[in-house]
């Protein structure tokens, strides 16, 4: 009898497909399954960009990144909550808590990120008074003994708060342990960037989004496991480059692009070498110290570590100086501004962008997207154009 | 209704006020006076005048310049110059008033800043805003990060957080800019003066609840606090326009007086309302008569909370200088969480038996507007009373649509009307 060895190719489709899945699954089946996986787990949600997995990780709790609905959920209740200048991904957010797609999760965090996402805390508060609810106001202020300080009250209170409804406490040596958990997932995603940055025909957008998004929904020692397995597969097979240009991407930090938008980027000529796509799953890249006092770590890798975002106080003035780097360093032909409507930290940031870029001779070119845009001709022709533009011209357009 | 126009004595007195403010802005760059720009929501006047600096307020300057039609110029240059259509037009309108050469409302130049003052007060945007500003200015910028009541209460963690900020960082450098030590006795006396005026504008504000109302709470609301939220806090000045404010609305108690309005007095009330959210400002005359006309006085309103919740006992405390300032930047309607947010304006229907609420929502306001219509929802189930819910914007008037507005709100008081009726 003969059998049948799966090829790298097929095992690396295979990996895919799976985190295709968790991304297309809108009632969060997968955290259902690791619910049901032993008695009294719980699952904590978290709205974009940011916040502290390590802690609700060490209580004994899945963080779960809650990124909207995509182009693929229809919008029956969630629009009745928000006029037509509010931007996009609340009102999907809202449809999945009202039709019962996130009541696997036992509570809910919402980082500073905008007016938005504040006020969406306490619509919630609203309409689940029964579950933990809390608005995570992370620090402008970078000053350790002010802003560290005030983070490191903020992170014990949530420690004590899903700690409360795991009934584990995060203890220093669980939150430590945490630490090494997160880190493992850093060093294998800084590994992921970099293959990308470097061979970026061998990483696909789409593939090296979907495993980014992978990361917010299963427990993360599965999902370091799942990175090292394809680092190893897209290793073993070789993929056609074609002649793209490079590009840095930047302001899709919290509402999503479709993943057809990515898709529609790369066959229109651009490779996507480095972006701020699921922003808070790297936004501290670099390992957290696991040896001191934990609560003290995360509160100094946020105020010192993390990278420059738009939704975070730009306190050193290095805006403009981290973006022309982060080109440099990717060695991008150029820079696609792409904001969702009406996302007031990525377009009122870009005329500081595009004057650093200006400043620097670097090309870009600007546009809108909504998590739910179903029309990419228009962004074809767009980054088509950019793109033969930069071949034809260089950095003189 | 009487269509004799009236100035009180306290308008003409604010009057004054504003312009020796504005005089005093156009000057002060040759008197060697120094300027700190920061924001209404949390603003720290009493220190920055303790220090000899004078306050300037960009949405101040922004709603001035809508109200005297120059907004709209203002935000099609930042437009042109990359800015948003989407993005909060006070920005736009600022950012386009500086390409312009910076002349204030009042046609005469602002002074440049000495210091940014960014008050991170119930606003995303004004984060944006100051770090758009500081590209253009050549001066030092301080975060003031003011922490949100996320769990409906201000938590010791806070009030410390914001105090060691005052304390620590803001102090040494106001000190640094204008080379004067800080003096707490000075701060105290400021406050207590903050203090005795407030007294006076809650007064007025609660006089609301006479029927018939003596005072219009949103449209001549603005104008009552006016002085008290932006450079007048702390003030002799203040003390004495809201002592006169209280004496002439007493009188119209007395005489059982409607509110002045833009067609004179109001003779009869017909229809009282609670307002969420705040005016447009292009067209605010035009706004204001389609309320008056038709009888309807707002004797409630949150966005003359924007500077503070006097209403709910908050002072300024000479005894507690930089604890007071903390949470009163904390406590600012904007900085309330959604719950409480509903509380206050559920509150406010039945404590000044409003027959029902209106949302004005802003497009340029998330902070205001991101998730009204649950607002809306929820004080409709609370109250039974009638809700209505119109849109416009700050300062761009691409975004009034006059006869709209106009259309919804005879809806709306003809839904007032059927619920008297029982419909």
């Amino acid at each position: 009898m003969m059998t049948t060895e799966i090829s790298p190719d097929g095992q690396l489709a295979a990996l895919v497909a799976d985190a295709q899945r968790l991304y297309e699954d809108l009632a969060f089946g997968s955290v259902r399954a690791w619910k049901d996986g032993a008695q009294g787990r719980r699952a904590i949600g978290f709205l974009p960009i940011y916040a502290p997995r390590e802690i609700i990780h060490a209580c004994g709790a899945l963080p779960v990144g809650i990124m909207g609905g995509s182009d693929r959920l229809e919008i029956v209740r969630g629009d009745s909550y928000f006029q037509s200048y509010i931007c996009h991904l609340p009102r999907s957010v809202v449809e999945l808590a009202v039709s019962g797609r996130l009541d696997a999760l036992d509570g809910f965090l919402f980082p500073s990120t905008c007016d938005v996402i504040r006020n969406l805390s306490g619509m919630f508060k609203v309409l689940f008074p029964d579950k933990y609810i809390h608005y995570l106001d992370l620090p402008q202020n970078f000053v350790a003994g002010q802003g560290g300080r005030f983070y490191r009250s903020e992170l014990q209170s949530i420690a004590r708060a899903v700690g409360a409804l795991t009934g584990i406490e995060a203890t220093p040596e669980r939150l430590r342990h945490s630490i090494r958990a997160y880190n493992d997932n850093r060093r294998v995603l800084q590994q992921l960037w970099q293959l990308r940055c470097d061979a970026p025909s061998q990483v696909s957008t789409a593939e090296y989004y979907l495993l980014l998004r992978a990361g917010y929904v299963v427990p993360v020692e599965e999902h370091t496991r799942m990175v090292e397995r394809y680092l190893s597969l897209v290793g073993s097979v070789e993929r056609r480059a074609v002649d793209n240009i490079r590009v840095l991407v930047r302001g899709a930090f919290c509402e999503q692009p479709p993943l057809a938008l990515l898709r529609t980027l790369e066959r229109a000529g651009c490779y996507v070498v480095d972006d701020d796509f699921v922003q808070g799953i790297r936004l501290i890249p670099e390992p957290i110290d696991e040896s001191g006092d934990p609560f003290d770590a995360l509160a100094h890798a946020f105020l010192h570590r993390s990278l420059p975002c738009a939704v975070k106080y730009d306190a050193k003035r290095t805006k403009a100086a981290d973006l022309v780097d982060a080109c440099k360093r990717a060695q991008a032909d150029g820079v696609i501004l792409m904001a969702p409507s009406f996302c007031d930290p990525a377009l009122l940031d870009q005329p500081m962008l595009q004057k650093a870029l200006e400043e620097a001779g670097i090309p870009f070119t600007t546009f809108k997207y909504s998590e739910d845009t179903g029309q990419f001709q228009v962004i074809r022709e767009q980054a088509g154009t950019f793109a033969d533009a930069i071949k034809l011209w260089g950095a003189t357009i | 209704m009487s269509t004799a126009a009236i100035k009180d004595a306290s308008m003409e007195q604010q009057k004054a006020l504003m312009a020796g403010y504005f005089d005093a802005l156009a000057t002060a760059p040759e008197r060697g006076q120094k300027c700190v720009y920061t924001f209404v929501p949390g603003n720290l006047t009493e220190l920055i005048r303790s220090f000899d600096l004078l306050p300037v307020l960009p949405e101040i300057n922004a709603l001035q310049s809508g109200m005297r039609g120059k907004s709209a110029d203002y935000i099609g240059l930042a437009e042109r110059g990359g800015h948003s259509e989407d993005v909060c037009t006070y920005v736009k309108c600022d950012i386009g008033m500086l390409k312009s050469g910076n002349i204030g409302p009042t046609g005469k130049p602002l002074p440049k800043p000495d210091l940014l003052l960014l008050s991170y007060t119930g606003c995303f945007t004004f984060l944006k805003w100051f770090e758009l500003l500081r590209e253009e200015y050549d001066c030092p910028i301080m975060m003031l990060h003011i922490p949100y009541q996320g769990d409906g209460e201000i938590t010791p963690e806070m009030r410390d957080y914001v105090v060691r900020q005052i304390k620590d960082e803001l102090i040494p450098q106001l000190e640094r800019i204008s080379g004067v030590k800080y003096d707490e006795d000075r701060l105290r006396q400021a406050l207590a003066l903050s203090s005795k005026a407030e007294d006076d504008l809650v007064w007025t504000l609660e006089s609301a609840k006479h029927v018939p109302s003596p005072i219009d709470a949103y449209f001549g609301g603005v104008y009552y606090i006016g002085p008290i939220f932006t450079a007048f806090r702390g003030t002799q000045d203040a003390v004495d326009y809201y002592r006169l404010l209280r004496s002439e609305v007493q009188g119209r108690i007395d005489q059982k007086l409607g509110p002045v309005t833009p067609d004179g007095v109001l003779e009869k009330e017909r229809y009282r309302l609670v307002v969420e959210g705040p005016p447009n400002w292009t067209s605010f005359r035009e706004f204001w008569k389609m309320f008056s006309c038709e009888g309807a006085v707002v004797v409630a309103s949150t966005y003359t909370k924007v500077g503070g919740l006097y209403d709910r006992g908050f002072r300024h405390d000479p005894d507690h200088p930089l604890e007071s300032l903390a949470d009163y930047c904390m406590g600012c309607y904007t900085n309330l969480n959604f719950p409480r947010r509903i509380e206050l304006l559920e509150s406010y229907i039945n404590e000044y038996q409003a027959d029902g609420f209106l949302i004005n929502s802003v497009k340029s306001c998330n902070s205001f507007s991101a998730g009204q219509l649950m607002i809306l929802r929820e004080l409709e189930r609370r109250t039974g009373r009638a809700g209505g819910f119109i849109e416009s914007d700050l300062v761009d008037p691409r975004y009034f649509s006059a006869a709209n507005i106009k259309n919804r709100l005879e809806s709306y008081f003809q839904m007032i009307e059927a619920k008297r009726l029982g419909v």
